[in-house]
C-alpha cells in the first residue's frame, strides 16, 4: 500500500491507496466493486477485462492501478444507464451472446469502434473485436449486431 | 411421460405454436449485455474470506516421500496448510480413482499435492512455493499404445478395487481402466464380401475447452456444520452427490451440502462432473466459518481440469463396388490420462457408436480407456464422437474413392434410417440424415468446381456426416417446479445450467406455450440444490429434451389445476377450457375470458364470498424409463444404453494457399436434425459457434507436451483459439425437424453435435485441394505448407 491514486470510475470519484503491484482490474473488482471486467487470463490475451481508460479500450489486467491515477475509467456498468446503447440493443436482439463472460469487453470494444467509425465495414468490426476472445458464439452473431448498430437498424 | 399426453395437448396439436419454434430474445440477454450477469468470481463474501493456492507436482509420475509445510505455515497471513494426509478421501463420478490431494503417488505434472489457505491470494501463492515436497521419480508413460505394453509402468495398482458403475470393465494389473466392446454380425464374412477393404490409423491429440471463465469455487462450512459451495459448474446436483460421497467420513450427507451455481462463463464439458471444486469443499471444512476461494489461473485451467482425450484409432472398413459397406472394425485407444473417473465414460460412449450413422451389417467396435501420465481426460463437447469421427469420415471418403464412387453418394447409400439396427442391437430413432446430406451438398454446390479467389489458390470441398447420442446413466432424470405470481408471471425452477446455450430461454418458451404466458413474464434462473429440484447434469446435449419434458409436465399440471379451479368456480366443463393470451377461455362460451392474474394466487371469489383455488403451482419430472445399461460385456448386445441419436451433415469449401499453407474457409454449411428447434435463433447460434470450435481443433489448436509430460502451451498466446478475424466467410446453418416422438414438442439435443464433423471436412477438403492426406490432427497451415513442399520436391510434375 502507500500509493495514492484518484480514479474516476463511471463518473464517480475514488480516492484509493493502492499497492504498486495491484492491477487496475484487481482494484476495480475488489476495491471499487465493479464486476463487469472479468478475470480471464491475467496476461492480456483474452480481453475479458477490457475497460475504457480516458475513452480508449485497455486490458485492465495489464494496467497498474497507479498508472490510472487521474484517469476516467468506464466499465460496462457505466454504459447505458439512461437506457441501452444502440449496440447493446442490437447485441440483445441478435441473441449475440451465449455465456456472456466476454460480453462486457466486447460491448466496450464495439462502442469504441462505433465512436470512431459510425458505419464500420465487416472487416473493421472483425479487426476491432479481434482482441476479445469468445468461445461460444463463433463471433458471427456479434459481428452482425455491431454492423446492424452501425447502420442504425 | 403420461402427464404429457391426453386432452391437455389438444391446443398444441390443433393450433399454431405461438412461442415454441420462434426466435425469441434470450431471457438472460439483458443481464449479459448490461454486465448484470453474476458469475461465481463476482460474488462478494466479506472480510473473513480466505484464499487458497495449491502446491503442484512437477513430475508426471513420482512417489511422494515427504511433505514439509513448516516454512509455509510460518508465513504471516497463512491460516492453514493441508495435504492429502488431512483428507484421505477418494472421489469420482463413474469410477472412484482420484484422491482429493495426491496421496503417496503423483500421476501428472500439475497434480495437487497440498494447499495453502491464507488471508489474501498473493500470500497463499507465495506460501505454496515454500511447501517442500520430496519425490522419488518413477518411469512415466504418455502414449496409450506404450501404456498397453506388459512392461509399461502401472499407474493404478489398486485398479481392481476401485468402485465403479456396472457398465465399466476395468482390467486389474494393467493400465486398461475400461474396455467397451460392441460386436454384431459376421465380421469375417463381411470383409470377404467386400470388393475393397481399407485399413489405416488416425491420430487425434488432446484439446482444451478454453471456456473464457476459469474454474472457480468458493465454499464455507458454517459453525452449524452446513457446507455451502458456490461453483462455476455444469452439474450442481452431481457435485453435491460427489461431495456427499467423498466427505461421508466427515459425517456430511446430501442434506448438509448446498451447491449454488450462478451463471457459468462457458463449459463445453470442462465444468461437468467435479474437478477442482472438490478442493473448495474440503478446504472449507479445515477452516470452519470462513468462506474459502480457489480460482484457477488460465495455466491451471489448461493443465488441471479435464482435457479432451487423445486418440489412436485403427480402422478397417470393407465395401462392395455398388457402394454397400459390408463390415467395419474400429479399434479406439484412448489416452485417458492419470484419472478416468469421468473420461472412461467418453470411451464407453465411443465404443457404442463408432460406426457413425451408417447401416452396417457386421460391426466390431473396441474402445479402450488407457491410463497415461498426462492430465485427466474427460468430457468435451462431442464426448468421444468428435474424436472418432475425424478418422471415420476421412476413411469413408477414401473408401468411396477407392471403389470409384462419389463420396456423397456413398454416404447416401449407407446412411442409417429409422428402424435400422444400431451397433448394440436396438433400433434407430426417426432421423433426417438423408435430407441433411442433400441440403448440405446443395448449399456447397457439391460436384461443381470453384475458381480460386487468390492467385495460385487451390480449392477443395468436402462433406461428412455425424451422429451423437447423449451418454447418460439409464436413470438420468430431470425435474421442475413452477409457480404463478400475483401479476400472472411465472417462476420456473430447474437445475440444469445456463452455459450460454440458451437453456433457460427454451424452458421459458416451453412454459409459455403450455400456459399462454409470454416468455418475458417467465423467470427461469440458475439453481441452488436446496431450492430447485433435481437435474442429473447439464451435459450430453440432453437438457432441452429431458428437462424440457419435465418443465412441460409441470406446466401441464398447472394448467390442469387452472381448469379445475375455473370449473369449480364457474361450472364450465374442464374439457371446454383453453388458455390464450394469459386468459382462460372456453369453447362453448365465447364471451368467457378470465385473466390468469385475477386468480392464479388470489383464487376465484364465488357468490357467497368464499373463494376457490389458491396459488397455482406445478411440478414435473422425466426419466427415460426405456433406457438400460445391461448388456453382454463381450458383445455389448442386449441393452438400450442410448436414448436416441441426433444426426446431421457438414460441408465446406476451403481455399488453400499452397505456398503458405494458409487455409480459408470460404463457405461452411451444417445441417442438424433438432427434431424441433424450440428457438431457431439459439439453435443457429449453436451451429455457428460449435462449427468454429470444431474448425479450430482441425486447423490450429492442440496441446503440446514435452518429453517429461509438461504442457508447453497453457495460455492463449501459445494455444490459439479463434478470434473474430478467423471466422469463415460464410456459415450456412440448416435446421431439420424430424420430430423426436418422446421429446418436448418433438425436440432433441443438438448443441454438442455442431463441432463433430468439422475436422474430417477440413482434412478431406485439404486433400481435395492439394492432394495431400492428413491422418492426424491438427492440420495446421505449417503442416500443409511443409507437406506441399515435400510433395513438390518428390513429384515436381505434380505441381502447377
Amino acid at each position: 500500500m502507500g500509493h495514492r491514486a484518484t480514479l474516476r470510475v463511471n463518473g464517480e470519484r475514488w480516492d484509493l491507496e493502492v499497492d504498486p503491484a495491484e492491477t487496475l482490474l484487481e482494484v476495480l473488482r475488489t476495491r471499487v466493486g465493479v464486476k463487469s471486467p472479468k478475470v480471464g487470463c491475467e496476461r492480456g490475451d483474452c480481453g475479458s477485462c477490457t475497460v475504457l481508460l480516458d475513452g480508449q479500450t485497455v486490458r485492465s489486467c495489464l494496467v497498474l492501478a497507479v498508472e490510472a491515477d487521474g484517469a476516467e475509467v468506464t466499465t460496462l456498468e457505466g454504459i447505458g444507464r439512461e437506457g441501452l446503447a444502440p449496440v447493446q440493443r442490437a447485441l440483445l436482439e441478435h441473441n449475440s451472446f451465449q455465456c456472456g463472460f466476454c460480453a462486457p469487453g466486447i460491448v466496450l470494444s464495439a462502442m469504441e469502434l462505433l465512436a470512431e467509425h459510425p458505419r464500420p465495414t465487416r472487416h473493421q468490426v472483425q479487426e476491432a473485436l479481434a482482441g476479445n476472445l469468445c468461445r461460444c458464439t463463433g463471433y458471427e452473431p456479434i459481428i452482425r449486431a455491431v454492423l446492424a448498430a452501425g447502420e442504425g437498424t | 411421460m403420461s402427464a404429457t399426453v391426453g386432452r391437455a395437448d389438444r391446443a398444441n396439436a390443433m393450433e399454431e405454436l405461438r412461442h415454441v419454434g420462434h426466435p425469441e430474445v434470450r431471457i438472460d440477454g439483458l443481464d449479459k449485455v448490461t454486465g448484470a450477469a453474476v458469475f461465481v468470481d463476482d460474488l462478494d463474501f466479506g472480510p473473513d474470506l480466505l484464499h487458497a493456492a495449491v502446491v503442484e507436482s512437477p513430475h508426471a509420475h513420482a512417489r511422494i516421500l515427504r511433505i514439509d509445510t513448516s516454512e509455509a505455515e510460518a508465513v504471516p497471513g497463512v491460516v492453514r496448510v493441508v495435504t492429502g494426509a488431512d483428507f484421505p478421501f477418494t472421489f469420482g463420478l463413474y469410477m472412484q480413482d482420484r484422491s482429493v490431494f495426491a496421496r503417496d503417488v503423483v500421476r501428472f505434472v500439475g497434480e495437487q499435492v497440498a494447499a495453502v489457505i491464507a488471508r489474501d491470494p498473493r500470500t497463499a501463492r507465495e506460501a505454496a512455493r515454500r511447501v517442500r515436497v520430496e519425490y522419488q521419480e518413477r518411469r512415466a508413460v504418455f502414449d496409450p499404445i506404450e501404456a498397453l505394453a506388459t512392461e509399461a509402468p502401472r499407474l493404478h495398482p489398486g485398479l481392481g478395487d476401485y468402485p465403479h458403475v456396472p457398465w465399466f470393465f476395468p482390467e486389474a494389473d494393467s493400465n486398461v481402466a475400461h474396455r467397451r466392446r460392441t460386436i454384431r454380425g459376421d465380421l469375417e464374412a463381411g470383409f470377404a464380401a467386400a470388393d475393397v477393404v481399407l485399413e489405416d490409423t488416425y491420430r487425434v491429440p488432446r484439446y482444451a475447452h478454453c471456456a473464457l471463465e476459469p474454474h472457480v469455487v468458493v465454499a464455507r462450512q458454517d459453525h452449524a456444520g452446513r457446507l455451502t459451495v458456490w461453483a462455476a459448474s455444469q452439474s450442481p446436483y452431481t457435485q453435491r452427490n460427489v461431495f456427499a460421497r467423498a466427505l461421508e467420513p466427515l459425517g456430511l450427507s446430501h442434506q448438509d451440502i448446498l451447491v449454488i451455481t450462478p451463471y457459468v462463463g462457458g463449459g463445453f464439458g470442462g465444468k461437468a462432473g467435479v474437478s477442482m471444486e472438490i478442493l473448495g469443499a474440503v478446504l472449507a471444512t479445515a477452516v470452519r466459518g470462513h468462506p474459502v476461494k480457489l480460482r484457477w489461473t488460465r495455466e491451471q485451467e489448461f493443465y488441471n481440469t479435464y482435457q479432451r482425450q487423445g486418440l489412436v484409432a485403427r480402422l478397417k472398413v470393407g465395401a462392395r463396388r455398388d457402394g454397400t459397406i459390408t463390415a467395419l472394425e474400429h479399434r479406439l485407444f484412448w489416452d485417458a490420462g492419470a484419472y478416468v473417473e469421468y473420461g472412461a465414460n467418453v470411451v464407453n460412449a465411443a465404443g457404442l457408436s463408432a460406426t457413425g450413422p451408417y447401416r452396417i451389417p457386421a460391426v466390431a467396435l473396441e474402445s479402450v480407456c488407457v491410463y497415461t501420465n498426462l492430465p485427466p481426460g474427460g468430457p468435451y463437447r462431442g464426448f468421444g464422437y468428435s474424436e472418432f469421427t475425424f478418422g471415420l469420415e476421412v476413411h469413408l471418403t477414401r473408401l468411396a474413392r477407392a471403389i470409384g464412387m462419389d463420396p456423397v453418394e456413398f454416404r447416401r447409400r449407407n446412411a442409417i434410417v429409422e428402424g435400422d439396427l444400431l451397433p448394440y442391437g436396438a433400433h434407430m430413432n426417426p432421423s433426417g440424415l438423408h435430407r441433411a446430406i442433400d441440403r448440405v451438398a446443395e448449399v456447397i454446390r457439391w460436384g461443381e468446381e470453384e475458381a480460386p479467389q487468390r492467385p495460385g489458390g487451390k480449392v477443395g470441398k468436402a462433406l461428412a456426416c455425424f451422429w451423437k447420442a447423449p451418454a447418460m446413466p439409464p436413470n438420468a432424470s430431470s425435474a421442475s417446479f413452477l409457480k404463478f405470481n400475483e401479476d400472472g408471471s411465472v417462476n420456473v425452477t430447474v437445475s440444469g445450467m445456463e452455459l450460454g446455450q440458451g437453456y433457460l430461454t427454451v424452458m421459458a418458451q416451453v412454459v409459455a406455450e403450455v400456459l399462454a404466458v409470454p416468455p418475458d413474464k417467465i423467470r427461469v434462473e440458475t439453481p441452488d440444490t436446496d431450492r430447485n429440484p433435481y437435474e442429473w447434469q447439464t451435459v450430453a446435449s440432453h437438457v432441452t429434451w429431458s428437462c424440457g419434458n419435465a418443465v412441460r409436465a409441470a406446466a401441464l399440471e398447472a394448467r390442469e389445476k387452472i381448469f379445475a379451479v375455473v370449473h369449480a368456480a364457474h361450472g364450465l366443463e374442464e374439457g371446454s377450457l383453453y388458455l390464450e393470451d394469459e386468459c382462460v377461455r372456453c369453447d362453448t362460451d365465447p364471451e368467457f375470458s378470465l385473466p390468469l392474474r385475477d386468480f392464479v394466487v388470489a383464487g376465484i371469489a364465488t357468490a357467497d364470498g368464499t373463494y376457490r383455488g389458491g396459488p397455482i403451482v406445478g411440478s414435473g419430472t422425466f426419466m427415460p424409463e426405456f433406457s438400460s445399461s445391461h448388456s453382454d460385456p463381450a458383445t455389448g448386445q442386449g441393452g438400450h444404453p442410448n436414448v436416441h441419436y441426433t444426426v446431421g451433415a457438414a460441408g465446406l469449401t476451403l481455399e488453400v494457399d499452397p505456398e503458405t499453407g494458409k487455409m480459408e474457409v470460404r463457405q461452411a454449411a451444417l445441417a442438424v436434425d433438432a427434431g424441433k428447434a424450440l428457438n431457431p435463433s439459439l439453435a443457429e447460434g449453436q451451429i455457428v459457434g460449435g462449427l468454429l470450435q470444431g474448425l479450430a481443433t482441425a486447423m490450429y489448436e492442440d496441446m503440446r507436451f514435452d518429453e517429461s509430460g509438461r504442457l508447453l502451451n497453457p495460455n492463449f498466446t501459445d494455444y490459439k483459439i479463434p478470434t473474430a478475424e478467423d471466422v469463415p466467410d460464410e456459415v450456412v446453418p440448416i435446421i431439420l425437424e424430424v420430430p423426436q416422438p418422446d421429446g418436448p414438442f418433438g425436440a432433441r439435443g443438438m448443441g454438442e453435435h455442431t463441432m463433430i464433423a468439422a475436422a474430417p471436412v477440413v482434412a478431406d477438403a485439404v486433400e481435395a485441394a492439394v492432394g495431400i492426406r492428413f491422418n492426424a490432427m491438427p492440420i495446421t497451415a505449417e503442416r500443409v505448407a511443409l507437406a506441399v513442399a515435400r510433395k513438390e520436391e518428390s513429384h515436381p510434375w505434380a505441381s502447377t
